[in-house]
């Protein structure tokens, strides 16, 4: 069982169920103002159309949305079952901020999901509209206490640490901790910008293949109104939490910039691999001076190099320097998207160009990808810790062998495929009954008919 | 004053968990309950209407489970630290079930050809997930190997004839509280069908109850002196009496077939077995040595998320109940009600 390294398969699988998990609240944040914003103008302006968008897109909502649920409750588990050394030590701090999602988003959302996808004939019309806003900002309040809990990690402070273990002194600035605002920001943005993509990107659809071209002119229309702002202010508050990373973790930032060396008018390095063992780049591709332009933006601006810290206290730089390239670069091309957009919007041709709405079909999951890659440039660049500077993750796991780690593991890879698999086939099936002419009625000669929240027999 | 919070401060976390476990265990407990009566349900219509009957509800009633644990993380870290990689096993293969469960809600109403496999997930997972519950039970009864305020024992430590025997005393439960909550919500066929398993249930779980009863301090001296001493025996002694008398009555209702009795009686009896295991093991969180006090974080800790609890629970009560309020009323064969 030696060979078993529970730190590692711990790691492994943290990694993979919060990466499994992050891309349902990733979409659904924005899906549910989006679902709010629908019902309110069918609601005030009293145009069926914007019904029977919400009413398909709710399926939708409602598929994405518990599969968020089910991957969630694992993760508040696993701070215990396989990080308990950080949970004895941290669960001071952490407990409480875990416990305040629970009480002021959690049963806010389930409170209120039932009436938003079962209740619309059981109250009145308002209080269906209410349970949608309610739902919605469920899923934000969840945002910024799983955010501040994960910033506390990055950027800890208001503590006092006695025999190791971290006692609470002043809670405003646990939770407002200096990453937070950025993080919080930044990650709200994403997912309005990813869910903005897929309602896009399935507009496009319904235009190209010509069955609802009013519903896809609807969804591309205020798609592209989300992203013509939204990614080029996501480059800015980007930049700005890409400071507040310089200021708080340099090593991390070394690693996502790929400087070994402290210098002034540091260069950008485009492409390159660093090499741990060696501690320089390979195949180096490099702009003088303007790495210190972006980060200090100044022209010769000190960066400190990942050789300012010791071997063992570096995160992993290949992984973290190319896992922010990618980031960048899917935003890069989703500004793209947004020029495009405005400039095709200016000449009213925003609707009827083939080659731009097959693009948005194309760009629909990018969303998805630069969420996962900058989470991956965050968690992996923290590393080697947990709480910044002060546990290490090696420290921090559960005393369980790592063949129960081995198992859950390969349990969780089995399960999750398995769903994963089947939610994308039903949330593709609901899509494609959405544009088969009208919203498919009740077939009278099938009394097994479903009846659920994605069946909303019109 | 400080003095006075660390010893208060405990004592009322203790508290509003067992409440929140409490909850749980009555709410998920009848909606786990479905799934495993679910294939052995009359008809392909009676499985679309139990499901239905708890489609609105189900997510509210798992927060719970996650309030336990993240309150638990909150207030008394230690025995987070301690229990939960106790029960790695269990808890992986708890999360399973409920993940398999929980997907079913929403993929089996859009299956065509493929409905049956979801059948078999929401009705798996439960059986996973309730039986993992009853061994962490049992385990949790027979306690946990601890040094240096860390868990020591092994792998398979909860896995004992002890915690198979209560892994089977809670499906029994949650089969019961489940024909309870459908006697209230259909009607018809199913109606008849859950009012005859309620009284099979019933049996069982007096049967389980009586042996978990007697089994739990003969292998637990510290139990049976809890119960046993006097005065203590004068104190606790109405406990199994009033037990006697709720499984009686219960037969009774559903001999009478009457609607809300049964699950109220049900839920009786989850309280009086419930009272039972604090009963026996308060003040300790992790059996068999170590307390609430031992255990809790620091009066920051406990009392910056009680501030919040105190106004923000009664809320959710209530929006909790007008939820099933809007949902209140007999689900009918084949109404979809959206």
């Amino acid at each position: 069982m030696e060979a078993l390294d529970p730190v590692l398969l711990s790691r492994i699988q943290f990694g993979f169920t919060i990466s499994f998990h992050i891309l349902f609240p990733a979409f659904t944040i924005g899906l549910a103002a989006w679902l709010a914003v629908l019902e309110l103008l069918w609601w005030l302006r009293d145009r069926a159309i914007y019904g029977e968008i919400s009413r398909l897109w709710t399926k939708v909502f409602a598929v994405s949305f518990g599969m968020g649920v089910v991957s969630g409750i694992v993760l508040s588990y696993e701070f215990g079952t396989n990080w308990s050394v950080l949970s004895e030590r941290a669960g001071n701090i952490l407990g409480p901020l875990l416990s305040y999602e629970v009480l002021t988003a959690f049963f806010l959302e389930a409170g209120f999901i039932g009436v938003m996808l079962w209740g619309r004939d059981r109250v009145p019309r308002p209080v269906h509209v209410l349970s949608a806003c309610i739902v919605a900002l469920g899923t934000l309040i969840s945002a910024f206490w799983i955010l501040s809990a994960n910033s506390w990690m990055q950027t800890p402070q208001g503590y006092v640490l006695q025999d190791g273990v971290f006692h609470p002194i002043d809670w405003t600035a646990i939770v407002f901790n200096p990453s937070f605002p950025y993080r919080f920001m930044h990650m709200v943005a994403a997912a309005f910008l990813t869910t903005a993509f897929v309602v896009g990107g399935i507009g496009a659809w319904y235009l190209l293949s010509g069955r609802r071209a009013d519903h896809g002119r609807i969804m591309v229309g205020m798609a592209v109104s989300i992203i013509v702002w939204l990614a080029p202010l996501q480059i800015v508050l980007g930049d700005m939490h890409g400071l507040n990373v310089r200021d708080h973790q340099p090593a991390k930032l070394a690693a996502m910039e790929g400087h070994w060396e402290t210098q002034r008018g540091a260069p950008l390095i485009l492409v390159a691999w660093p090499d741990m063992a060696r501690e320089i780049n390979h195949f180096e591709l490099a702009i003088p001076r303007i790495g210190s332009l972006i980060l200090t933006h100044s022209w010769d601006g000190e960066i400190t190099g990942l050789k300012a810290f010791a071997p063992q206290d570096r995160p992993y730089a290949p992984i973290v320097f190319w896992s922010f390239r990618l980031m960048v670069g899917v935003g890069m091309l989703m500004i793209l998207v947004a020029a495009l957009s405005a400039w095709l919007f200016l000449r009213k041709r925003l609707f009827d160009s083939r080659w731009f709405l097959r693009l948005l079909v194309l760009c629909s999951p990018l969303g998805f990808v630069a969420v996962i890659a900058g989470w991956v440039t965050a968690e992996v660049g923290r590393q080697p810790w947990v709480v910044y500077g002060l546990v290490r993750t090696s420290d921090a796991v559960s005393p369980v062998p790592g063949g129960s780690v081995a198992a859950s593991l390969i349990l969780f890879v089995l399960v999750y495929g398995v769903i994963f698999g089947a939610g994308l086939y039903y949330i593709a099936k609901v899509i494609r009954q959405g544009s088969a002419g009208s919203l498919p009625e009740p077939e009278p000669m099938a009394p097994r008919r479903p009846m659920a929240a994605a069946d909303y027999g019109d | 004053m400080q003095d006075y919070l660390v010893i208060i401060l405990p004592l009322v976390w203790a508290v509003v968990i067992a409440f929140g476990i409490f909850v749980y265990v009555l709410l998920d407990g009848f909606d786990l309950g479905l799934g495993l009566l679910f294939l052995a349900a009359p008809s392909h219509a009676a499985r679309d209407t139990m499901m239905r009957s708890v489609a609105p509800v189900w997510d509210g009633n798992e927060t719970w489970l996650v309030l336990g644990g993240a309150a638990l993380f909150a207030a008394f870290p230690l025995a987070y630290a301690v229990i939960l990689p106790a029960l790695y096993l269990p808890l992986v293969l708890m999360l399973i079930g409920l993940i398999l469960r929980g997907v079913a809600f929403e993929f089996r109403f859009k299956a065509d050809t493929s409905r049956f496999l979801w059948d078999w997930a929401f009705a798996g997972g439960s059986l996973l997930a309730t039986a993992m519950q009853g061994l962490a039970l049992g385990a949790f009864i027979q306690g946990f190997a601890v040094v240096d305020r860390h868990y020591a024992g092994g792998a398979f430590d909860w896995l004992t004839p002890f915690s198979i025997l209560t892994a089977f005393a809670l499906i029994a439960g949650y089969l019961l509280l489940a024909c309870g909550w459908l006697i209230m919500k259909t009607e018809g066929e199913l109606l008849d069908w859950a009012y005859g398993q309620a009284e099979r249930a019933l049996v069982t779980v007096a049967g389980f109850i009586l042996v978990v009863s007697l089994w739990t301090p003969l292998q637990n001296p510290a139990v049976a002196a809890r119960w046993f001493d006097w005065p203590n025996i004068l104190m606790f002694s109405p406990v199994p009496i009033v037990t006697a008398a709720v499984v009686v009555a219960l037969y009774r209702a559903l001999r009478l077939r009457r609607v809300y009795l049964p699950f109220a009686l049900t839920a009786a009896l989850f309280v009086l077995a419930y009272t039972g295991i604090a009963v026996s093991f308060f003040p300790y969180i992790i059996p068999p040595d170590i307390t609430i006090w031992h255990a809790a974080s620091p009066p920051e800790t406990q009392s910056f998320l009680l501030i919040g609890l105190v106004p923000i629970l009664p809320i959710i009560l209530g929006y909790t109940v007008w939820n099933y309020y809007v949902f209140r009323g007999r689900v009918r064969e084949g109404d979809g009600y959206h």
